[in-house]
């Protein structure tokens, strides 16, 4: 299970990297560039609310998943 | 037995005053809401550009920015001061803003401000929802008996299902108390103006309640923290648990809470086009059958552990989100059903515009299961601009079909009282006392603020793009970011929270 839970923290960190692409480059410019203020706030907080918090949040949390920071003896 | 008397009697009305101030918080945080169309009438004209942006602003940013500030804000005043006043603060805040929105002059009386005024209350309100949830469950569950806060905390977790409750009730009866002329004019500021005694009523209850045991007891010996945030998110050792908190439980919490309480509305609404009342009222049945299972399943964790209550919910939603809105979509899919051409009825009606008139032809079509559905086609036609057709489609099912549809949200209702009842007392088990506010409250505001609050938005652009690309279940489309959130967070929580977790601060 410590073992699996290590492997998985590449998973998160994957993820982490794949979410911050699918909310840059296909979510968040393309509403910012659609010139409705709507969109525009709602591109704001996709780029720089919702990204940084996934993708750092969960780029952190797999590499201490990673590190065996989650490891039984560790908590 | 008088001992444990005198402390049930004594937790019930920690729990009361608690609940109480945050079901009003609830109440003033939903009113702004459910009085939306109102609202953007009286302050946010859309034919106004900077008026349509700040009436944006304050859709979102009240609730996904400003929240996780408001719980950053003031979960570090309550570990250092107390949760007796912060969370008191929280209310007069909340209380205050709402009841000023009801007092602000509309934008054709003072302009530019009436919008930009109600922006910064409505990011008050959003900051006092930041601070006061993670007070009041603190409090709560520092005056829970040993191994009860999974019940005694779940009664926090029904005040936002009854907040919603109040405030649609408060502006039913003043609807009904007036004209639809004497509610468009001031009749809409009176829910507002209500939270004042409402908030006053719970201060003054609240006022004379003790501080939490274990907070007196830790500053008493000098342990409580000098620098919560520090502590919370600049220690790795706390930082681990509180994203641990987001990834394995508030965010998965955060989409099923969502999904069954406002995007099952959404979808009756636009995807069903199931008549407003009735969608409401399905809604309102269904939310009130599934209240009693918050304190049924925070009583559960209490025995079986949270982690196990918590996930299942999650397991369900992610399983069965999909199947169960695909009945809800057939049961006003009139395609498949049998018309009785008999009964059909049209209408023709011409109404003058400013510009030039408008003809409306209604079409009434009944059928054998008892659905009727009426489409109202209107044709703008105008002496200066280029004519327009709009068509407006309206269902309105019974028997059966009402009962049916009933059970599929129920079924929703339950899988959020299975997420939601535990987890005030699963946030405040897995932090120590002396960062426990601070800890707890960005995990829960982050999962329901942005993983939450971002579902409709995120939900229509999945089915929006769906549709572009003619996938023949693009209603069902939506569906996958609370699908994949639940999933993501289900397999974390399953394998990285265990029991050793909360144990320590039990």
């Amino acid at each position: 299970m410590e073992f699996l839970k290590k492997i998985l923290g590449i998973v998160w960190i994957i993820l982490a990297l794949a979410t911050a692409y699918f909310c840059i480059v296909q979510f968040g410019f393309p509403k910012l560039q659609t010139g409705h203020q709507e969109d525009l706030v709602f591109g704001l907080i996709i780029v720089f609310i919702l990204t940084p918090i996934v993708s750092i949040g969960l780029g952190i949390f797999g590499y201490f998943a990673l590190k065996g920071e989650y490891d039984e003896s560790k908590m | 037995m008088t001992t444990e008397t005198q402390s049930t009697k004594g937790i019930w009305k920690v729990i009361g005053a608690s609940s109480l101030g945050t079901l009003i918080e609830w109440y003033d945080f939903f009113i702004f809401g459910s009085l939306s169309i109102v609202i953007s009438t009286k302050f946010f004209p859309t034919d106004n550009p900077t008026a349509a942006f700040l009436s944006t602003l304050a859709t979102f940013a009240a609730g996904f920015v400003v929240r996780p500030f408001g719980a950053l804000f003031f979960g570090r005043l309550g570990d250092l001061i107390g949760r007796k006043y912060t969370f008191m603060v929280t209310l007069m805040l909340m209380g205050g803003a709402t009841f000023l929105i009801g007092c602000i002059p509309s934008y054709e009386t003072i302009g530019f401000w009436a919008p930009f005024l109600v922006l910064i209350l409505r990011l008050l309100q959003g900051l006092a929802l930041g601070g006061e949830y993670g007070g009041a469950a603190t409090y709560v569950a520092e005056h829970s008996p040993k191994g009860q806060r999974g019940y005694w905390t779940s009664w926090i977790q029904t005040t936002a299902t009854f907040g919603l409750f109040i405030s649609l009730i408060v502006i039913l009866v003043t609807r009904t108390l007036m004209d639809e002329e004497q509610f468009d004019s001031w009749g809409w500021r009176v829910p507002f103006l209500l939270s004042l005694f409402m908030v006053y009523v719970s201060y003054l209850i609240r006022k004379n309640m003790d501080e939490s045991p274990e907070f007196k007891q830790a500053k008493s010996e000098g342990k409580t923290s000098k620098n919560p945030l520090k502590e919370s998110f600049g220690n790795k050792y706390n930082l681990k648990f509180v994203l641990l908190a987001l990834f394995g439980a508030a965010m998965g919490q955060g989409v099923v809470w969502y999904t069954g309480q406002f995007y099952s509305m959404s979808f009756m609404k636009t995807v069903m086009h199931l008549h407003t009342d009735q969608a409401d009222m399905i809604l309102g049945i269904a939310l009130l059958c599934g209240t009693p299972f918050f304190i049924i399943f925070g009583w559960l964790s209490d025995k079986v552990g949270r982690k196990w209550v918590m996930l299942t919910g999650m397991a369900l939603a992610l399983l069965t989100y999909r199947p169960i809105y695909e009945q809800m979509y057939q049961i006003t899919n009139v395609a498949n059903k049998e018309e009785i051409v008999a009964q059909k009825e049209e209408f023709f009606e011409e109404v003058k515009t400013e510009s030039g008139k408008d003809e409306i032809i209604t079409h009434k079509s009944h059928y054998t299961d008892g659905t009727i559905l009426t489409t109202t086609t209107t044709k703008h036609i105008s002496n200066s601009i280029k004519n327009s057709i709009s068509t407006k489609q309206n269902i309105t099912i019974s028997g059966s079909n009402y009962v049916f549809l009933i059970l599929l949200i129920f079924i929703q209702i339950i899988y959020i009282t299975l997420v939601y009842g535990p987890i005030a007392a699963f946030l405040v088990e897995i932090f120590p006392v002396k960062i426990r506010y601070t800890s707890m409250s960005l995990p829960y505001h982050i999962g329901n603020g942005v993983f939450g609050g971002l579902l409709p938005a995120v939900s229509t652009y999945l089915a929006t793009n769906a549709q572009t690309q003619n996938d023949a279940e693009y209603y069902l489309a939506g569906l996958w970011y609370p699908i994949i959130i639940s999933a993501v967070c289900f397999i974390i929580g399953s394998l990285y929270i265990n029991k050793s977790i909360y144990a320590k601060n039990q």
